[in-house]
């Protein structure tokens, strides 16, 4: 069945699907939608779960914590500062692998204050251990949750799932969109069945002290198991497309890149404008597509490799930026490439922090600007009359 | 010719303790034997979090542990909030089955970087018992100022100086802040008397709704005592008038424990620790030991203590 919905509703339908026991979440600009969607769920018994209203975002990720260790399937949703809020339980979730999701409404971190999109909050945390998966639009975000958790509870994984979406530009926009069949979810999806839980019949004890001589293993099995998460979110994804019949991608997708000599990189819902500005351009005979990263941890190395062996350029359009060291989308990709035999030339443009709007002729003028000239670092649209124009 | 039988060797039941011996907590330390009187009195059919502290440590090196019951530990500030995931858990898959949930922290964890999870714990109604062992400085760390650290006390971080008599605030009212939620049952306690403590651990643990204890446990290390002496320094701070004992249901005080036989001047609860030494040495230290004894008075007055 297909529906008039909002980014945010479509979130909060898929969650329900995916049976939640526990939900826990703070409200904040812009994830409050999701919220409060799934708070009337509970409330008119279309989701039987408990509905933790918290004291805080550090507070809702100790409660799904607590109810992921007790083999509860759990979920919570934020976004800027109450991801950054939540960052010390993040990083302890993914030490204790409890597979909980969280959905990221991205949005920019203050000062100044600013409730509108960017990716600088799901930055912060892209050391913590968490898989981070990003949407493209409400159709993907309908269809991601139940491979979020799929992925996160996967027992050779074991590892909480951050799912990203824009801000408004998906939480308040409203899609045509798929729905999921309860049936179809629940055979897709079983139920969450840890074999460690707390159990008093089983007593065991989680989240002992390590010493030097075991911390750097409990590491080392985390950077292990990112390496295997990339063919359990492949496998997943096509475990979804053969039930489904729907595909985004595994942790990459391309658009009209097979015979590209350029090829832009980006995450998110930038990933629609840019699917546009390609047709137009291909349509002048630019030789031009797409790589869209849906997996940013684990970072897929091999497969961009692989999609990208005839590309001349990449032209990376990135939402954040590390203060001190450059674009971060960039500065993986260039990573990606150190040392290869084939490595395309790479350009880096910061675009949309903060929620400034990001048009199609900013991004051609972006690419005929670059186009076989490597540019870094590139702030597009600055008032140069403001900044006074240094860089 | 009588028959010889084998002598019957009545071996006296091993009733080994729910938190075990052989942890590392030092000789005497308070909290280990708080936490063992709780765990003991509230029975195996518990799930228990704590918070980041001497308890977690000492407790469960890897791949070690002392713990008999289900346990787990995640932050510092968390414990109550954890309890909470646990409990909700619980009841949303349909394993309630009288599982006691039990939430446990130092006076720091929970006085002071814990109490905004634990007062959001309280306010939303969970069925936790939410246990504070009170030793009143962060002695994780080195025995520095919590909020619960008594006025006058020596800490690394408040020390007694030249222009000073160690910590200049007195101890903040954590119960009462805690009763303020209006839950059905928060009462103080202490290592010095176990029955009690037990006691008030098994009507905690008997009402429905979320309930406090505010446990006294002395430290040898951070205060600088003998280690034998815990149970009577536990005992003097509360015959003194500086540790009153008492319960609370619905936000108002239902019972005390009365001092009027065995009430003592504070000197001799703080002449035997180290943590108190500066007060005794000059004619300024007197003029503190005054204000002292006027804060175990206004305890007395305010709690019917006599």
């Amino acid at each position: 069945m297909r529906k008039l919905i909002e980014g945010s509703m479509a979130v909060a339908e898929s969650i329900r699907l995916c049976r939640p026991h526990v939900v826990a979440a703070y409200p904040i600009t812009p994830q409050t939608h999701i919220v409060e969607n799934l708070s009337q769920m509970v409330a008119d018994g279309d989701l039987k779960a408990e509905f933790i209203n918290v004291e805080s975002e550090f507070g809702a990720a100790s409660v799904v914590l607590g109810a992921c260790a007790v083999g509860a399937r759990a979920y919570s949703t934020t976004t800027a500062q109450g991801l950054l809020l939540m960052a010390e339980v993040l990083y302890n979730l993914a030490g204790m692998r409890l597979p909980v999701v969280i959905t990221c409404a991205n949005r920019a971190v203050s000062a100044p204050i600013n409730i509108w999109n960017d990716h600088s909050d799901a930055m912060v945390i892209r050391d913590s251990g968490m898989i981070m998966l990003f949407a493209e639009d409400s159709q993907e975000l309908m269809d991601i949750h139940p491979q979020a958790y799929k992925i996160g509870e996967n027992p050779e994984i074991m590892l909480p799932v951050m799912v990203n979406m824009d801000g408004f530009i998906l939480t308040h926009a409203f899609e045509s969109v798929e729905l999921l069949d309860q049936k179809a979810v629940d055979d897709f999806l079983p139920p969450y069945n840890p074999e460690i839980k707390l159990d008093p019949a089983k007593p065991i004890t989680m989240g002992t002290l390590a010493e030097p001589r075991w911390y750097m293993e409990t590491r080392y099995k985390i950077a292990e198991t990112l390496d295997d998460a990339i063919p359990a979110i492949k496998k997943t994804a096509e475990e979804f497309k053969a039930k489904f019949g729907r595909w985004y991608g595994d942790l990459i997708d391309t658009y009209r890149l097979d015979d590209a000599k350029y090829a832009f990189v980006a995450m998110g819902s930038l990933i629609g404008t840019l699917k546009d500005v390609v047709d137009d351009l291909r349509a002048k005979g630019e030789k031009v597509g797409i790589l869209k990263i849906r997996s940013f941890r684990p970072f897929p190395y091999a497969m961009i490799r692989d999609v990208c062996r005839d590309v001349k350029q990449l032209i990376v359009f990135d939402k954040s930026y590390s203060y001190g060291w450059g674009s971060i989308l960039q500065n993986e990709l260039r990573n990606c490439f150190y040392g290869q035999k084939h490595t395309p030339l790479i350009s880096g443009f910061v675009v949309g922090l903060g929620g400034r709007d990001i048009p199609p002729k900013s991004l051609i003028s972006a690419y005929n600007m670059t186009k076989d000239k490597e540019m870094l670092n590139e702030f597009v649209d600055i008032n140069h009359e403001l900044v006074g124009g240094r860089r | 010719m009588a028959e010889t039988t084998k002598a019957k060797k009545e071996k006296a039941p091993v009733t080994e303790s729910l938190l075990t011996s052989g942890h590392r907590a030092c000789a005497g330390c308070g909290e280990s034997l708080g936490a063992k009187l709780v765990m003991d009195a509230a029975g195996p059919n518990i799930i228990v979090a704590t918070s980041t502290g001497c308890l977690e440590v000492f407790s469960t090196p890897y791949p070690e542990s002392a713990w008999r019951v289900p346990w787990i530990h995640s932050l510092f500030e968390n414990s109550s909030a954890v309890a909470a995931g646990i409990e909700a858990g619980l009841k949303a898959m349909g394993k309630w089955n009288g599982v006691k949930v039990i939430a446990q922290g130092g006076d720091g964890g929970t006085a002071d970087i814990g109490i905004g999870c634990l007062s959001g714990m309280l306010e939303r109604g969970h069925e936790v018992l939410y246990v504070c062992y009170d030793n009143e400085a962060y002695m994780n760390t080195g025995v520095q100022r919590s909020g619960l650290t008594p006025f006058d006390a020596h800490t690394t971080t408040s020390p007694s100086g030249r222009i000073s008599f160690g910590n200049q605030r007195p101890k903040k009212n954590l119960v009462e802040i805690v009763a303020a939620h209006n839950i059905p049952y928060a009462a103080t306690a202490t290592v010095g008397y176990p029955a009690d403590l037990q006691r008030k651990v098994k009507k905690a643990l008997s009402i429905a709704g979320p309930t406090f204890l505010h446990v006294h446990v002395p430290c040898p290390l951070g205060w600088a005592y003998k280690s034998e002496q815990t149970i009577e320094i536990g005992r003097l701070a509360v015959e003194t008038g500086l540790f009153p004992i008492f319960e609370m249901e619905w936000g108002k005080i239902t019972r005390v424990r009365k001092i009027t036989k065995e009430r003592k001047p504070i000197e001799e609860y703080l002449k035997l620790q180290g943590r108190f030494r500066h007060l005794f040495v000059s004619e300024e230290g007197k003029k503190e030991l005054a204000k002292i004894q006027a804060i175990a008075d206004a305890n007395i007055a305010k709690y019917g203590l006599v």
